[in-house]
């Protein structure tokens, strides 16, 4: 800190010091404080004014060696702290501006993804999304065109910013399909391959189920680009079936073609689907197994399908300490 | 992370990466900066050793699947060890166990 120079701010401070020092008035104060708004204008740091302050009081009274010492170890550290309490505030703001941002990004998000759950005469349908941080890598979709019910599940590899971009690219890629509603479950996938591979980064890649039932014969087709097998379940047996597909995953191998499945599903019997936090991963914990989802099915199965929905994500938190690993969405029919 | 680099001697271009440790969000792309050029050895063998890792999360994976996708490209054989049960489950369902198969086979000239 070098000599102060006895300028306008150190003559209003000074002036103000003396004024607080003889008699000490509300008055003082208040003009105090616009001098501080002023001087933070003027770019004058913490330690320039306490600086100003030692100057003061060298000029107005004969301070003792401790005194003085002390003062100069004030402004010194002030220099110090000053400059960390700035870049923390700063990053702070900084913080704060990309959390805005990242708010709207997961707003539009929601608006694309927000599937809604068509009416059905021949099904009870419920479906449940929800990130483990703002934004999602899931998507779902569920058509009914009248003739044909078509539900599609995916779960792109990765987290937050980049899985959701990635979720958007599928969701117009979907969309952009024209046989969408009525074609093969096998040549959607083989479509969409083309479309995640051509343009999804190389460490980048989708799970993708595909399913479509048709209310006149009873048949559900299905195929799976390495998604985590659905259930279902059959009510004649009372019992719980992997609803096992197998493919490759949209984005893996560009010319990917995929298998189809089809079971005969009857009134009763139910279809669940899943994404599923498999992706994160580690060796001293313990994971949520299969057979306690079918558990957690078993026990709100009854209900109507929105409430399954929602009831097995609340116990699913729940086990988790309300905080999820990974995003989950469930989607449970009832024929 | 710790992350050593094995030549094994007797073939050349046969190099085994060790990991060790977390691979996460923050570890990942030195994992990948080692990684990568080592899958571009044309008609080489790269192994990656997951024995000693005792945490990977979707980057991790991310890496994996970019090094593999890689591997094919170059026609390197491409191989990961040390899998903990789940994460084989999770490589047999999305097809990366097929995918890393398909590099073994004349190191890996398949590319769909």
């Amino acid at each position: 800190m070098g000599t102060m120079e006895d300028g306008p701010q150190l003559a209003t401070y000074r002036d103000l010091l003396i004024r607080y020092m003889t008699h000490e008035s509300e008055l003082v104060i208040e003009e105090s404080e616009m001098l501080a708004g002023f001087l933070q204008e003027q770019g004058v740091s913490p330690a320039d004014l306490v600086a100003m302050h030692l100057e003061v009081m060298k000029q107005t009274r004969a301070l003792d060696h401790a005194t003085l010492r002390s003062m100069e170890f004030l402004i010194n550290m002030m220099a110090g702290y000053g400059r960390e309490y700035w870049e923390h505030q700063e990053l702070k703001d900084k913080q704060k501006q990309l959390d805005k941002e990242i708010d709207v990004a997961a707003e539009v998000q929601k608006a694309l993804i927000e599937g809604k759950v068509p009416h059905c005469d021949f099904a009870d349908i419920g479906a449940i999304s929800e990130p483990a941080k703002k934004m999602s890598g899931d998507y779902y979709r569920i058509v009914n065109d009248g003739k044909r019910l078509a539900v599609t599940i995916a779960d792109v590899i990765g987290k937050g910013i980049p899985a959701a971009m990635c979720m958007s690219m599928i969701k117009y890629a979907m969309d952009s399909i024209p046989e969408n509603k009525q074609g093969a479950p096998s040549s959607i996938l083989a479509n969409l391959n083309r479309v995640v591979a051509r343009n999804a980064d190389s460490s980048m890649f989708v799970t993708m189920f595909y399913g479509v039932y048709d209310p006149v014969t009873h048949i559900f087709s299905n195929s799976s680009a390495g998604h985590e097998p659905g259930f279902y379940y059959s009510a004649q047996q009372d019992c719980f079936l992997d609803l096992e597909a197998r493919g490759m995953s949209l984005g893996l191998a560009p010319g990917s073609r995929y298998k189809e499945w089809a079971r005969k599903v009857e009134p009763g019997d139910m279809i669940f689907l899943l994404t599923d936090g498999v992706t994160e991963i580690r060796k001293d914990r313990d994971f949520i197994e299969r057979e306690h989802i079918i558990k957690l099915i078993r026990r709100s199965m009854h209900l109507p399908a929105a409430r399954i929905v929602r009831r097995v994500l609340y116990e699913l938190k729940k086990m988790q300490h309300f905080e999820l690993t990974d995003d989950f969405t469930f989607i449970a029919m009832k024929f | 992370m710790n992350l050593s680099i094995e030549r094994e001697n007797q073939r050349i271009n046969t190099n085994r990466v060790v990991v060790s440790g977390e691979i996460d969000v923050y570890t990942a792309p030195e994992f990948k900066k080692n990684l990568l050029p080592l899958t571009e050895l044309n008609g080489g063998t790269l192994i990656v050793d997951l024995t000693k890792t005792n945490y990977m999360d979707s980057t991790a994976i991310g890496v994996i699947v970019a090094a593999l996708k890689s591997s094919v490209k170059h026609h390197c054989k491409f191989s990961v060890v040390g899998l903990t049960p789940r994460i084989e489950r999770l490589f047999e369902i999305t097809g990366l166990t097929e995918l890393i198969a398909r590099t073994q086979v004349s190191g890996g000239e398949t590319n769909d």
